[in-house]
């Protein structure tokens, strides 16, 4: 039987609890007219009330410890134990962030570690750890592209190239940056249209976004020459690292030709989700954008570790956040690269392709259709159902609905835009092949549901907490938060 | 191979139902001239035993050592249920709640965290977390140019009693976008804002104000009267908050007639640990009316098919179309692992915990003022109204007395030199619940050592 | 299959343009693109004085899943915004062409709604995009 959990604050009752938690009466002494009147509406509940709500409230979750999750885009690979256990070691976890470099020569040491393993990896002279998520790594690379060529007195060039199937940060990112968007064509195998990206290339061009492997799931194959023709016309590559998962250790962007780059430490390199978050938006540049960097960067003078802040970096395009970025996000992944090691590392790209590779010849046996089936399949690719959506009436979004009855979370369906009634798969290097098996499995006896009782899948899923929920109302009708009763 | 489930039979089996002869070919797509065969700078591969050792090594290096600084970051207990539950795989390892069926406790506990964020400020409408303080704030200030329906001049009056690394943060970020941040200057005697550095913008074209309490030195603004001039004068306020402050001080809802128009800051106090730095998250919270400008994730409550109550993710549409000619936000995480704690951490201290918790805070900062301030050459530099936080001035460079204290385990204070020199020799002290009179008096013998040693030196 | 009356004008961004009998213009989306957009949610219109330029952003319509800005076709004082859609939204799904209407607008310029593309080009332009 489905029951609901109630919030939070329908179990309180006044005078109630956790008093283990409460330190004693203090007097504060605080002049009147500074004071709350009346106490925030807080819930007033008891410790074992909050332990029983809240674990309940995780039983009602999709999540990689309990679920295939082959969100494309999102690389959901297992989040080692480990990575956590050791990232919450009490000297790192109690540690203020100004406190003197000479009591965090321990942990500087591994942070330090990751900017130069993740410097390796990437094949960029330098890496500034300092963005805290995607966004903000992106908003770093587009802001130092523009600090570039201020630098240089080049300050006609405000325009940002971005592929049509980009994601939407790139354009949200670039008019942060007070720049000026030029959407380029993809052909139909997928790669950037090197007619299109001729004729938006100009002296206004500071640089062009890229992601590679591409977000329709396939390598640009022409990167090289694209590489040529942007920094012919005094442009830059912006690498967005989203897919970083397929061709790790396997090519590097600096290698490809990218000036600059941001990666998801809580994609490739296996931070934990958290339900939404914290993220880790780390970039990495060639040499001249070095001075660029966001700030701070761990250095070493060979003796001592030591944060390198606007001092050391004049030309840094500044602080992105109060402290030194998400550090704890920052410490797991380091783990993960140490017990991956250099063998390690390079076999992520290699299986994840493989388990790719494979589910796709899987769907495609069992009658699905591929959106680029001439190409092969990256760490991820697209299926279309498009036909299933013609012939049967039942959508991509019915069919990841169903999947959820099945015990799988679904892949994702609202990207990219260019592909209409896609899945975008991508399962991950750490997933067993029975697991992919049963994910066809799942697909294919969805389809067949579909041909005899579309009505069953379009109102998927039955067997969750709830069912499929009023988006509608809950714009038309906002409630974001809980008010009390008024007596 | 760590955490690579496939066995050679798998290898075998897959590669012959893509129908290629190794797992090579499954790159041929790849320029040849660009791929590589090694990772040289990446150390060989460690077992976790191995990584285990190494960490611990590194851990034990830094030790531990007693806190006495804030400016931005505190210390307090943190219930043990709370990172138990929040580091259960179902919370960890989940993603954001985009198939809500499959969420609905990574939702409600969005929503959960949005109520109580909204009740602790007074405020409408609470999102469901931004990175941090200081990028919480240059969102507010963003938005304030977006909400703000009459001002063209996107100018903001930042005082300088703003945490100094999150008005340096506010610039990077709006810098793109044609924001003008003023900074106001501070009273150097009371360590707070004059209401009267205002004067000087009546009647100008001011999009908003931003108004910190308590202020980065721990001092109280007056903040009724400075939202009084903003109302007066057309701009829209900011107000910045320590959430645990909040339980003792007037909450930006009720600040001045109406309240302010955004309240931000930094939700790391509730339940989230040093870490060092991060990760921490911002909270933002705002009228009903903005709501529309707001950025980052809201969860709203709804029903189902079956009419039963349920949430989900709700206004996305803002996040592709923040962008409305007038400044823009590229945002779309909020920090869910510590909205889940932040979450957990208040429904254990409920309203009379948080009240005891900021009040045994502001009784432990004024024993250390009072303990150190008896010491020859050290005084507290101003005298009115604080709350956990206090600057201490002495006759003396600070930066030697620190590296002694912290020789002997004692993060003594954040050394106030290079950002307010205007304050001479001058340290941020702070003293949460967690610091006990044997912990202050620690801190007060060693200080009186080290004022000895620099005296006869 | 999208709706497009004869008797109106159009624009390749998908508003639609009535010539009042007193010389104002009113506007709205179409058909097209109130399927495309889904159930609206949020409807922000202008108010009545604002001056606008043929090309303006002038109100947005929000669906669950996008938010999409409104263009005036033509320039001049707008007179009117629909404030019915403040509450009810969802009349630009039912009756776009009705009471869905947007804002109506006195044109400032020579500009006459036999600039814009009639009922045949209007569904070619639909043809063609999709």
């Amino acid at each position: 039987m489905r029951q609901r959990e109630p919030l939070i604050f329908e179990l309180s009752r006044s005078g109630r609890g956790a008093t283990a938690q409460h330190p004693p009466v203090a007097e504060a002494g605080i002049p009147e007219q500074f004071r709350r009147r009346g106490r925030a509406p807080l819930p007033e509940v008891s410790e074992l009330q909050v332990v029983r709500h809240y674990t309940r409230l995780s039983q009602m979750n999709f999540s990689i410890d309990t679920q295939f999750y082959p969100l494309g885009s999102c690389t959901m690979k297992y989040n080692p134990r480990a990575c956590n256990s050791l990232a919450m070691l009490p000297e790192f976890l109690g540690r203020h962030p100004l406190a003197p470099a000479s009591t965090g020569q321990g942990i500087l040491a591994c942070l330090f570690e990751l900017q130069e393993m993740l410097k390796a990896v990437t094949g960029m002279s330098a890496v500034s750890l300092a963005p805290m998520a995607g966004a903000q790594g992106e908003f770093a690379g587009v802001a130092m592209i523009r600090a570039y060529h201020r630098a240089r007195g080049d300050l006609a060039r405000n325009e940002i190239i971005v592929p049509d199937a980009a994601h939407g940060t790139n354009p949200a990112t670039a008019s942060m940056c007070g720049m000026k968007i030029r959407e380029i064509a993809s052909l139909s195998d997928g790669d950037v249209d090197p007619a299109a990206l001729d004729a938006v290339l100009s002296p206004a061009t500071a640089g062009i976004m890229l992601t590679n492997p591409s977000t329709l799931g396939v390598f640009e194959r022409r990167i090289t020459g694209i590489a040529r023709k942007v920094h012919a016309a005094g442009g830059l590559l912006y690498y967005d690292g989203a897919n970083l998962n397929a061709i790790l250790g396997k090519v590097r962007p600096g290698d490809m030709g990218f000036d600059v780059i941001h990666m998801n430490l809580h994609k490739t390199f296996s931070t934990p989700h958290g339900g939404g978050g914290p993220g880790s938006g780390a970039v990495g540049v060639g040499e001249h954008l070095l001075p660029f960097l966001p700030i701070p960067v761990v250095g070493h003078d060979g003796q001592h570790y030591r944060w390198l802040d606007e001092r050391d970096l004049p030309e840094s395009i500044g602080r992105l956040s109060g402290f030194m970025g998400n550090v704890g996000v920052l410490l797991r992944a380091w783990v993960y690269m140490r017990i991956l090691g250099a063998d390690g590392l390079r076999r992520v790209a290699e299986f994840a392709a493989l388990n790719a590779n494979y589910l796709l010849a899987r769907l495609r046996e069992a009658g699905f259709d591929a959106a680029y089936p001439e190409r092969r399949a990256s760490h991820e690719f697209i299926i279309t159902l498009r036909r299933q959506a013609r012939e049967l009436d039942v959508t991509a979004m019915d069919f990841a609905k169903r999947l959820l009855d099945y015990g799988y979370h679904a892949p994702t369906t609202y990207f990219p835009l260019l592909v209409p009634e896609c899945l975008l798969i991508e399962p991950t290097e750490t997933e067993t092949r029975e697991e992919l098996d049963g994910f066809v499995d799942a697909l294919a006896a969805i389809r067949r549901e579909a041909e005899s009782d579309a009505a069953l899948v379009k109102a998927a899923p039955y067997t969750l907490p709830v069912r499929r929920l009023d988006d509608v109302r809950a714009a038309r009708q906002l409630d974001v938060a809980w008010k009390p009763v008024r007596a | 191979m760590p955490y690579i489930p496939h066995t050679e039979e798998d290898i075998r089996a897959m590669l012959d139902r893509i129908g290629v002869r190794d797992i090579d070919d499954l790159f041929d797509e790849i320029p040849r001239d660009l791929r590589v065969d090694r990772l040289p700078g990446v150390p060989q591969a460690l077992s976790e035993m191995e990584i285990t050792r190494l960490a611990t090594q590194r851990a034990a290096r830094d030790g531990r050592t007693v806190n006495f600084i804030g400016a931005g970051a505190y210390e307090h207990h943190i219930p043990a249920p709370v990172w138990a539950i929040a580091t259960r795989g179902e919370i960890y390892s989940a993603y954001t709640p985009y198939q809500a069926e499959a969420s609905q406790g990574t939702l409600q506990i969005m929503y959960e965290f949005q109520s109580m964020i909204a009740a602790l400020t007074a405020m409408d409408v609470s999102n469901a977390s931004l990175y941090d303080g200081a990028s919480a704030l240059a969102e507010a200030c963003l938005m304030a140019v977006r909400a703000h329906r009459r001002s063209k001049s996107a100018r903001i009056l930042m005082p300088v009693t703003v945490n100094p690394a999150w008005r340096r943060v506010a610039r990077v970020i709006t810098e793109g976008q044609g924001l003008v941040i003023e900074e106001l200057p501070y009273c150097t005697q009371q360590g707070t804002t004059i209401p009267q550095v205002l004067d000087r913008h009546a009647g100008q074209d001011v999009t908003a104000l931003v108004i910190q309490q308590p202020n980065f030195f721990g001092q109280l603004e007056d903040v009724d009267a400075l939202t009084g001039w903003a109302r007066a004068n057309g701009a829209l306020v900011i107000a910045v908050t320590n959430p645990v402050s909040l339980a003792l001080l007037n909450p930006p809802g009720n600040w001045g007639d109406s309240g302010v128009d955004i309240a931000c800051g930094e939700a790391q106090p509730l339940g989230v640990p040093l870490s060092s730095g991060g990760p921490y998250l911002g909270f933002m919270a705002t009228r009903l009316e903005h709501v529309r400008q707001m950025p980052g994730r809201i969860a709203g409550r709804t029903v189902d098919l079956d009419s039963r109550p349920g949430f989900t993710l709700t206004l996305q549409a803002r996040e592709q179309h923040i962008r409305r000619g007038k400044a823009t936000s590229n945002i779309c995480t909020n920090q869910g692992l510590l909205m889940t704690a932040a979450t957990i951490h208040l429904s254990l201290l409920g309203p009379a915990g948080l009240e005891r918790v900021a009040a045994a805070c502001v009784a432990r900062t004024r024993e250390l003022v009072d303990a150190l301030g008896a010491l020859p050459g050290v005084r507290a530099a101003f005298a009115g109204p604080r709350f956990h936080e206090a600057v201490l001035q002495f006759d003396r460079p600070v930066a030697p007395l620190l590296e002694s204290l912290a020789a002997e385990g004692i993060v003594g204070g954040h050394d106030l030199m290079r950002e307010y020199p205007e304050l001479g020799h001058a340290v941020l002290v702070c003293a949460t619940e967690t610091r006990t009179t044997a912990d202050i008096e620690g801190y007060a013998q060693a200080l009186r050592r080290a004022l000895d040693r620099a005296a006869a030196a | 299959m999208s709706k497009i009356p004869g008797d109106l004008r159009y624009t390749k961004s998908h508003e639609w343009l009535r010539s009042l009998p007193d010389g104002s213009i009113e506007i709205g989306i179409t058909d097209h693109a109130q399927q495309a957009l889904g159930d609206l949610v949020f409807v922000e219109v202008p108010t009545a004085g604002r001056l606008l330029s043929a090309g303006d952003a002038c109100a947005v319509v929000e669906s669950v899943k996008a938010a999409s800005d409104v263009y005036s076709p033509v320039g001049g004082e707008v007179l009117a915004g629909n404030e019915l859609l403040a509450t009810q939204p969802e009349l630009i799904n039912q009756d776009p062409y009705g009471q869905g209407w947007i804002l109506r607008l006195r044109p400032s310029g020579a500009a006459s709604t036999a600039d814009f593309l009639n009922d045949a080009a209007y569904a070619a332009e639909i043809a063609a995009a999709s």
